[in-house]
């Protein structure tokens, strides 16, 4: 059997690489349920626990520190970028996509390239902004700045997918009785669900995890997301809440991953399409 | 039905011009075909009229009633895309009541329009399949039955028969005929394939670089063709162009006479030629040969192409040379310059 040891190889490195993503992950969900003396004790094994689990960080974390706040915040701030993100991404997108000529052809990359732009070169602008709105200190201020990295990659992803929807569908639609607007309801829009699918998630999680605009726009606790808030919660100094931090992180990793997990192949579709169409 | 008329229409895209001033007229309940090679200006003569497009200038009607300015929806105009655009995310049942729909027609009558169309086109069995689930043939029906439920005023087809295959291609066509046999709608039928356009239209519409070089039956196209790229298009093998002293002379491949056989009729023109290949085509032979004498530049040996209507093996061979002769009457005249058609009194034999 010649193909034996080939498959041999082949199964290694698959089960290598998913030891390589999933064991951070594995030992952070591990750490939760750590008693402290065992976590700090020198030549104990960290997958397994010697001494019996608690729930003592997973309730601290809860109850004695902000992060409901924070997580309750954060949610709030993702569910309005989302939602900010995909009224004038979608439109934007299909504009661009069915605008012919120089313009539209070169529009997403033009899009892209503000993408590019790094928020720590931004913050400091912005910052004059969300202060002179009096918005500091606030969620909304997030609420309004995230959408300015969110939106261009988003416009850029949809852009992708309804280039990839052919303009004879609206014609026809046009043509069968349809306003502009009922032939993009009607016709065009459910065939890019899948892409405004990818972009929710996108959003969401692109909200979640940014970190400098969080840290600068908003001092106070009370209106901290999970990003700013958290690090600044558990960390004292130099002291680390491993347990805790670990729960944390967790409770907002997993979902997330579960979300990416179910609309990868959307996501991957979605870079393809639109990034061919620059090419 | 309508009567479509257009006036000095013209699209041009920056310096690019599509259609550049187009005077046509449809006779009500005709099957038009606008016959042309790719980028003569067709497809967007086509998309005007729907309302696709708005014209850079020139006028529309419908019925004498000018549509300039017209969305498509209020234009009851129905159309049939090359790739059909079936609504991917609809069954074929959504699909046909769509345009009803979005018409806000009566539930009822729209129950009567399905099972009218249903029929006529047999598709009963596909109703609750998605589009992408049919058959290149099938999507071609539901595609029909879509742009049919609505009685338009007028049918606006694109190439519908190109992405069918070969073998299916001639049967759909009998089946096109038929269906506006019984409707009678006016139809306007874009294709690049004369075989398509003599086959299926009742007058066509020939055009070039955004021009109409004639509009005529299938027989005024081939035995009587306006210009010399109609007399260079129509027909396969198309007519045979020589250049005499003042004028361009144009055979009809089956219009080459043998000198031994020719009939009894005036000769405008008589030629040696080498036969350089012979082909069997069933009931008839080509024959692809060379012009060595008899044409007024001697340099000039032009390929010309003859028919033989017979399926026997023909008695002259490869590498001989005989003499044709082309009667006066079978013969077309055009002008050496313009390409236009001269009329037969102007010419003067060589």
């Amino acid at each position: 059997m010649r193909g034996y040891p080939r498959k041999l190889i082949f199964y290694a490195a698959i089960v290598l690489l998913v030891l390589f993503t999933t064991l951070p992950v594995l030992y952070a969900v591990i750490t939760i349920f750590k008693q402290e003396s065992e976590l700090y004790r020198f030549g104990a094994n960290p997958f397994i626990y010697e001494t019996a689990p608690t729930l003592d960080h997973l309730v601290y974390l809860f109850t004695s520190t902000p992060f409901p706040t924070f997580a309750m915040n954060s949610l709030v701030i993702g569910l309005c970028v989302v939602a900010i993100t995909v009224i004038l991404a979608v439109p934007a997108a299909y504009s661009l996509a069915r605008l012919t000529g120089h313009w539209g052809e070169h529009s997403g990359m033009a899009i892209f390239l503000v993408y590019l732009i790094p928020p720590t070169l931004l913050f400091i602008p912005l910052f004059r902004i969300v202060v002179t709105l009096g918005l500091a200190n606030s969620i909304w201020s997030l609420v309004l700045v995230l959408p300015t990295i969110t939106i261009p990659f988003c416009t850029w992803l949809l852009l992708g997918f309804f280039r990839s929807i052919p303009r004879q569908l609206d014609e026809a639609a046009l043509l069968d009785g349809c306003t502009r607007f009922q032939a993009f309801w009607k016709v065009v829009l459910p065939q890019a669900l899948p892409g405004i699918g990818a972009c929710i998630v996108f959003a969401f999680s692109l909200s979640l995890s940014n970190y400098i605009y969080a840290v600068t726009f908003i001092s106070e606790s009370a209106s901290r997301n999970i990003s700013a808030g958290v690090p600044t919660e558990l960390i004292r100094g130099d002291v680390y809440f491993w347990p805790s931090l670990m729960a944390a992180t967790t409770a907002v990793a997993i979902p997330l991953g579960i979300a990416y997990g179910l609309l990868f192949d959307y996501l991957v579709r979605g870079f393809q399409s639109a990034g061919a169409k620059e090419g | 039905m309508a009567i479509l008329t257009t006036h000095a229409l013209k699209k041009h895209y920056g310096r690019i011009i599509a259609v550049d001033g187009v005077d046509m007229e449809t006779v009500d309940g005709e099957l038009l075909a606008v016959l042309g090679p790719s980028g003569s200006g067709k497809t967007t003569l086509m998309r005007l009229v729907a309302g696709l497009e708005e014209p850079s200038s020139g006028k529309l009607y419908i019925d004498g009633h000018p549509i300039m300015g017209v969305p498509p929806r209020k234009r009851n105009i129905a159309m049939v895309f090359q790739s059909y655009a079936l609504y991917p995310n609809m069954t074929v049942r959504d699909n046909i009541l769509f345009p009803l729909r979005a018409r806000k027609i009566a539930s009822d009558e729209q129950k009567r329009q399905l099972e009218w169309v249903t029929e006529i086109l047999e598709i009963a069995d596909l109703l609750d399949r998605r589009p992408t689930r049919l058959s290149g043939g099938q999507s071609q029906r539901v595609a029909l039955a879509r742009a049919m439920v609505r009685t338009p005023d007028l049918f606006l087809f694109d190439e519908p028969l190109s992405s069918l295959d070969a073998q299916i291609r001639s049967q759909a066509r009998g089946e096109l005929r038929e269906l506006h046999d019984r409707t009678r709608i006016t139809t306007l039928y874009v294709t690049h394939d004369q075989t398509e356009a003599l086959g299926l239209a009742d007058r066509i519409m020939v055009m070039e670089k955004g021009i109409v070089h004639q509009i005529g039956t299938p027989q005024q196209l081939y035995y009587d063709p306006a210009d010399t790229f109609v007399a260079g298009f129509i027909g396969d093998p198309p007519m045979n162009l020589l250049q005499l002293e003042n004028a361009i002379i144009g055979v009809r491949p089956e219009h080459f006479h043998l000198a031994s056989e020719a009939p009894g009729k005036e000769i405008a023109l008589e030629l040696e030629i080498e036969v350089e290949h012979l082909e069997f085509l069933g009931a008839e032979w080509l024959i692809y040969g060379v012009v060595r004498r008899g044409l007024p530049q001697q340099h000039q040996q032009p390929r010309v192409i003859g028919r033989l209507r017979q399926a026997a093996m023909p008695t002259i061979g490869t590498r001989e040379t005989h003499h044709f002769v082309v009667t006066k009457e079978d013969a077309c005249f055009f002008d050496s310059n313009t390409g236009s058609r001269l009329s037969e009194a102007k010419v003067a034999i060589a």
